[in-house]
C-alpha cells in the first residue's frame, strides 16, 4: 500500500516532468495568456488585423530562437544576439542607401552575421573563455560597430524590395499553399518517426497519431483563414515558419542535431564519442550569427529604418523564450517548436500589453520576471526524490 | 568485558559491527575496529574493501542512521550528523584531494573557519602569530604567509595537518597522505606523525603502501570485502601474511574455463609514456605490450596506478603529449583524437558511466548510437530505423531489460547502463576493445552476466584490453596479466602463473621476477 503510493507519486512526478506535459503546459500557458489580454482588450487581441501584428512581430524573436535553442542545447548561450540585429540591418541598410539592389544587402548582412558568430565560436571554442563573456563582449562591441557605422543616424529603407520583406502579405491562395506543405512535412516528419518506432515494436496507437496530426493542421490552418480575413499571412511570418521547420528537421534528425544534444548533455561522453566538441561549438555559433543575419534584415525592414540601437535586449526575448519553450541552460534539452512556442509567448506579452498602453517600464518588470519565473519553474520540475 | 560506563578503561575509538549499504551494493559488513590513545593504527585492504566507506562513516559524512552499528568514543556512543559534529568530537581527516582554499596563505588555510576576530574583522595578527605557533609547534618549515598553490604537495598535506591541530584533535585520520609525496616529504611526514602520537593523538592510517605501514604502526586492521578480517599488533604480522590476508578468498570460480587460442597481434604499443603537463610527472613511463585477436588482456594495480591514463592515452583522449607507437593489426597509427582511435578499430568501455560514458538524460537509442551516427545516417540524414534497430538488435544481444529504447538511460540500473555503454562500443565495430572498471557498481548478478559476454565477445575474435581493480576479476578473466605501478608495468604474468599474492606484489612496488 505504502509501496504503491510512493510509486504512485513517483510516477506523477515523472509524468509532471515529461517532456510531453511540458508542451501541453507551455500551450496552455500561452492560450491563457491570450484569453486574458482577449479579454483585457475587449476583443481586440485576437481580431485578424492585431493577430497579423502579432505574427510579425514573433518572426524577429523567432527566428533567433531557432538558432538560440540550438546554442542552449549544446550547453551555451549567446548574449548578443540583440547587437547582431542591429549590426546587420544597420549595415544591410547602408548598403541598399548607397544604391545597390536588395539581394547584395541581404548577403551583406547575413555574411556579417556568420562572421560575428564565427569569431565569438572561435573565440568561446579553440581561446575557451566563457560564452557569457564573450557573448557579453560582443553585446557591447557590435552595438559600438553599429553606432560607429550609422554615426548615430538613423537610415531609412528606401528599397521597395527590402521593404516588402518585412511589411507585404502573400496572397491568400500562396498562403493556403504553404499551409499545406507546412502541414505535409509535419505529417511526414511525424510518419518516419513512427514507423521508425514500429521496429521496436512501439505501435503508437491511431487515435493519438490523429491527435497530434490533427491539432498541428487545425492550428496553421486557422492561423491562415484568419490572416487571409486581414491582408493575408506576412512574409516574415512566412520565413519563421520554413526557418523553424528546416531548425526542427535538423536538430531532430540530422546526425549534426544529435552530436549538439550529446554535447550539452555531457561534454566529456561525447568527447569520448569521437564527436569534435569545438567544431560543434563553433559551427551553433555560425548558424545563430547568420539567424541573426536574416533577423536583423526582417526587423530593418518591417521598421522600415534601421537605428544604431534597432534589436535592443532582444537577446532577453530569445533566451526566455527558449527557456519557456523547455530548453535547458545546462545544455541537452530544448526543442525548436518549444522555443516556437516561447517566442509567441513573449511576443504575445509585448503586444498586448502595448495594446493596453501598459507603461514601458512596467513591460519591462513583466518580462524580466517571466524569465526568471520559467526559470524557476524548470528548476523545480527537475528537482528529484 | 568492559561495562559501557567504565569511560576510563574504555579506548579511545570503538567501531562496532558497522554495515553499509548503497543501491544495489552491499560496502561494508561488520567492520570493527579499536583504537587506544596514542596509538598509529593502520588499516590496509584491497580497491574497494571498504576503506574509504568506514573513514566517512567516522567522520559523519555519511550520518547516523545511514549506516548501521555503533561508535564510541570512551565508551559513549557517538551519533555524528555531519563532518562538524566529528570535528567537534575530535575526530580530523586528512584527505587524498586535500580540501585547502589554494589562493588563500597556508596561515588563512591553517585557521580557515577557526579565525581569531574582533565583532565580524579578521584580527591579521594574531592569525599569523597562532598560525605561526602551530606550525613551530609541529617542528616544520613551511611559509605561512605563502599562498597554498605555491606550496609543493607535501608541504600542503602538512598544512592540512596544522589545520587540524587548531581544534582539539583527538584522531587524526590521514588518507593515502604519501601517494603523492616525494622521500623526503614522506620522512618529514612521518616525524610529524610520531611526534603526535607522542602526545597521546591516535592517528588512523590507510595505505596502499605496506613498507611505511610496518615501519609506522603499532597494530594493523586488515579489510577485505567490506569486512574487518583481522586486527592485531604489527609485531605479529608480516607482509606476506598480510597480503595474504587482503586477498586470501578463496576464488569464487564462477569464471568459465575458456580455450584460449589466440590469433594474429591486434594491438601493440611500444614504449608509451606520458606527463602531466601541470606538473611535469611522469604517468606513465615506457610501456610496452601487445594484445591479440581473442585475447583477453588483464590490467591488475591499485588506484592511481595509471591504469585509466594509460587507456585514456591510447584513445588519444589524454591531457599532456603522449610518446611512442601504436600499431593496429601491425600497422603504425597515428591516434590524437578519440575520432582517430575509433576509424582504427578501438572501442573504450569507460570507467564512471555517469560522467563518462552516458548521457543520462537522454533515451537508449541515441545514447548507444553516439559513437556511431555515421553508420546509421544517409548524406548526415539520420535513418532512425536503422537507428532504431541497431540499438534494438545490441541490447537483445546484450540480454540488456528494459523493453524499451526510449526510455532515459537515467532510470536504468548499473548493470543495464553499463550495457548501454557496452552496446555503443560494440556499435562501432570494434577490433580492439578496452574495458575500464566494466564492473563497478554493478550487482553481483548482472556481474556474473558480464563476465559471460565479455569471454564471448573475445570468442567471437575481438582482443580485449581489461583493466579492473576487483583481483578475483582480472584473475578469472584474462588470459594474460599485467601489473602496474606508479606508471610502469612492474609485472606480466600468463594466466597459468597469475596468482593473486604475485599480484599484489606487484602492486605495491615489490621486486618480483617476471614470469613466463
Amino acid at each position: 500500500m505504502m509501496a504503491s503510493e510512493t510509486l504512485g507519486n513517483f510516477r506523477v512526478r515523472r509524468i509532471l516532468s515529461g517532456p510531453l506535459v511540458r508542451s501541453y503546459m507551455m500551450i496552455v500557458a500561452l492560450v491563457a495568456v491570450w484569453i486574458a489580454f482577449q479579454i483585457a482588450t475587449d476583443g481586440i487581441f485576437l481580431e485578424p488585423r492585431n493577430l497579423s501584428n502579432l505574427l510579425r512581430q514573433t518572426a524577429v524573436t523567432g527566428i533567433l530562437s531557432v538558432g538560440m535553442v540550438a546554442v542552449i542545447i549544446s550547453g551555451q548561450i549567446d548574449l548578443s544576439v540583440g547587437s547582431m540585429v542591429g549590426l546587420t540591418g544597420m549595415l544591410a541598410a547602408l548598403v541598399q542607401a548607397s544604391n545597390h539592389n536588395f539581394i547584395f544587402s541581404l548577403l551583406v548582412a547575413l555574411g556579417m552575421g556568420l562572421l560575428l558568430g564565427a569569431v565569438q565560436g572561435v573565440l568561446v571554442a579553440y581561446m575557451e573563455i566563457p560564452a557569457f563573456i564573450v557573448t557579453l563582449g560582443g553585446l557591447l562591441a557590435w552595438r559600438g560597430i553599429t553606432k560607429g557605422i550609422s554615426a548615430g543616424n538613423t537610415i531609412p529603407i528606401l528599397n521597395e524590395t527590402f521593404q516588402h520583406v518585412g511589411q507585404s502579405y502573400i496572397p491568400p491562395l500562396m498562403g493556403f499553399l504553404i499551409a499545406a506543405f507546412a502541414v505535409a512535412s509535419i505529417v511526414w516528419a511525424r510518419l518516419r518517426r513512427t514507423s521508425a518506432r514500429s521496429v521496436a515494436g512501439v505501435e503508437v496507437s491511431r487515435a493519438a497519431n490523429l491527435a497530434q496530426l490533427a491539432l498541428p493542421a487545425v492550428v496553421i490552418f486557422a492561423a491562415v483563414i484568419v490572416l487571409n480575413k486581414y491582408a493575408g499571412v506576412p512574409v516574415p511570418a512566412v520565413v519563421l515558419l520554413v526557418i523553424t521547420l528546416l531548425g526542427g528537421f535538423v536538430l531532430q534528425n540530422t546526425v549534426f542535431g544529435r552530436y549538439l544534444y550529446a554535447v550539452g548533455g555531457n561534454a566529456e561522453a561525447a568527447r569520448l564519442s569521437g564527436i569534435n566538441l569545438r567544431r560543434h561549438t563553433v559551427a551553433v555559433f555560425c548558424i545563430l550569427g547568420l539567424l541573426a543575419g536574416i533577423a536583423g534584415i526582417i526587423y530593418t525592414a518591417r521598421v522600415g529604418s534601421a537605428s544604431p540601437d534597432a534589436g535592443l535586449l532582444l537577446e532577453l526575448d530569445a533566451i526566455a523564450a527558449c527557456v519557456i519553450g523547455g530548453a535547458s541552460l545546462v545544455g541537452g534539452r530544448g526543442t525548436v517548436f518549444g522555443a516556437f512556442v516561447g517566442a509567441l509567448f513573449m511576443a504575445s506579452l509585448d503586444n498586448g500589453m502595448s495594446l493596453k498602453n501598459v507603461p514601458d517600464f512596467i513591460q519591462d518588470i513583466v518580462k524580466g520576471g517571466v524569465l526568471v519565473a520559467a526559470v524557476g519553474l524548470d528548476m523545480i520540475g527537475r528537482r528529484r526524490p | 568485558m568492559i561495562a559501557p560506563d567504565e569511560s576510563d578503561s574504555a579506548p579511545l575509538l570503538e567501531m562496532l559491527h558497522i554495515g553499509k549499504s548503497f543501491p544495489g551494493v552491499r560496502a561494508l559488513q561488520a567492520v570493527n575496529l579499536q583504537v587506544q590513545a596514542g596509538e598509529f593504527h593502520s588499516i590496509v585492504g584491497e580497491n574497494g574493501a571498504g576503506k574509504s566507506t568506514l573513514i566517512k562513516i567516522l567522520s559523519g559524512v555519511y550520518p547516523a542512521g545511514d549506516y548501521e552499528g555503533e561508535i564510541r568514543l570512551k565508551g559513549a556512543v557517538q551519533r555524528f550528523r555531519n563532518v562538524r559534529d566529528s570535528e567537534a568530537a575530535g575526530i580530523a581527516v586528512v584527505h587524498q584531494e586535500l580540501a585547502l582554499v589554494p589562493e588563500m596563505s597556508a596561515a588563512e588555510n591553517i585557521l580557515l573557519g577557526n579565525e581569531p576576530r574582533r565583532g565580524g574583522a579578521v584580527r591579521w595578527k594574531a592569525l599569523y602569530h597562532h598560525a605561526q605557533e602551530v606550525v613551530s609547534r609541529l617542528k616544520i618549515n613551511i611559509n605561512i604567509y605563502a599562498p597554498v598553490r605555491t606550496l609543493g604537495v607535501g608541504q600542503r598535506q602538512l598544512v592540512a595537518i596544522a589545520r587540524s591541530l587548531t581544534r582539539e584533535t583527538r584522531i587524526l585520520i590521514l588518507d593515502e597522505p604519501t601517494a603523492a609525496l616525494t622521500e623526503s616529504e614522506s620522512a618529514t611526514l612521518f616525524e610529524v606523525l610520531r611526534a603526535l602520537r607522542s602526545r597521546g593523538v591516535a592517528v588512523v592510517y590507510i595505505s596502499h603502501r605496506l613498507a611505511e605501514v610496518f615501519q609506522l604502526s603499532d597494530r594493523i586492521t586488515v579489510l577485505r570485502d567490506g569486512a574487518s578480517v583481522h586486527s592485531a599488533a604489527t609485531a605479529e604480522l608480516n607482509e606476506a601474511k598480510v597480503i595474504s590476508l587482503m586477498v586470501g578468498r578463496d576464488l569464487n570460480r564462477s569464471f568459465a574455463a575458456r580455450a584460449c587460442d589466440p590469433g594474429a597481434t591486434a594491438l601493440e604499443v611500444r614504449d608509451i609514456s606520458l606527463r602531466d603537463p601541470s606538473t611535469g610527472v611522469a604517468v606513465l613511463d615506457g610501456i610496452n605490450f601487445s594484445v591479440r585477436k581473442g585475447e583477453i588482456l588483464g590490467i591488475a594495480g591499485l588506484v592511481g596506478a595509471g591504469r585509466s591514463e594509460l587507456l585514456m592515452a591510447l584513445f588519444g583522449a589524454a591531457t599532456g603529449g603522449r610518446r611512442g607507437e601504436i600499431l593496429v593489426a601491425g600497422k603504425r597509427v597515428a591516434i590524437h583524437k578519440p575520432a582517430d582511435a575509433i576509424r582504427c578499430g578501438i572501442g573504450f568501455v569507460t570507467e564512471d558511466r555517469r560522467q563518462y560514458g552516458l548521457v543520462l538524460g537522454d533515451d537508449l537509442v541515441r545514447n548507444t548510437n553516439m559513437a556511431s551516427f555515421g553508420r546509421c545516417s544517409r548524406a548526415t540524414v539520420m535513418d532512425e530505423r536503422a537507428e532504431i534497430s541497431a540499438t534494438v538488435r545490441t541490447m537483445k544481444e546484450l540480454r540488456t531489460k528494459p523493453a524499451s529504447p526510449f526510455v532515459a538511460a537515467r532510470t536504468l540500473s548499473g548493470g543495464n547502463q553499463q550495457k548501454i555503454v557496452l552496446a555503443k562500443w560494440l556499435l562501432t565495430a570494434p577490433k580492439v576493445l578496452f574495458l575500464d572498471e566494466p564492473t563497478r557498481g554493478v550487482d553481483v548478478g548482472a556481474r556474473q552476466e558480464f563476465y559471460r559476454l565479455i569471454t564471448e565477445l573475445a570468442e567471437q575474435g575481438l582482443a580485449i584490453v581489461l583493466v579492473s581493480s576487483e583481483l578475483e576479476e582480472v584473475l578469472g578473466l584474462s588470459d594474460r596479466v599485467l601489473v602496474m605501478h606508479r606508471g610502469r608495468i612492474t609485472g606480466d604474468f600468463p594466466r597459468k602463473h597469475a596468482t593473486s599474492e604475485r599480484i599484489m606484489a606487484c602492486a605495491i612496488g615489490q621486486a618480483q621476477e617476471l614470469a613466463g
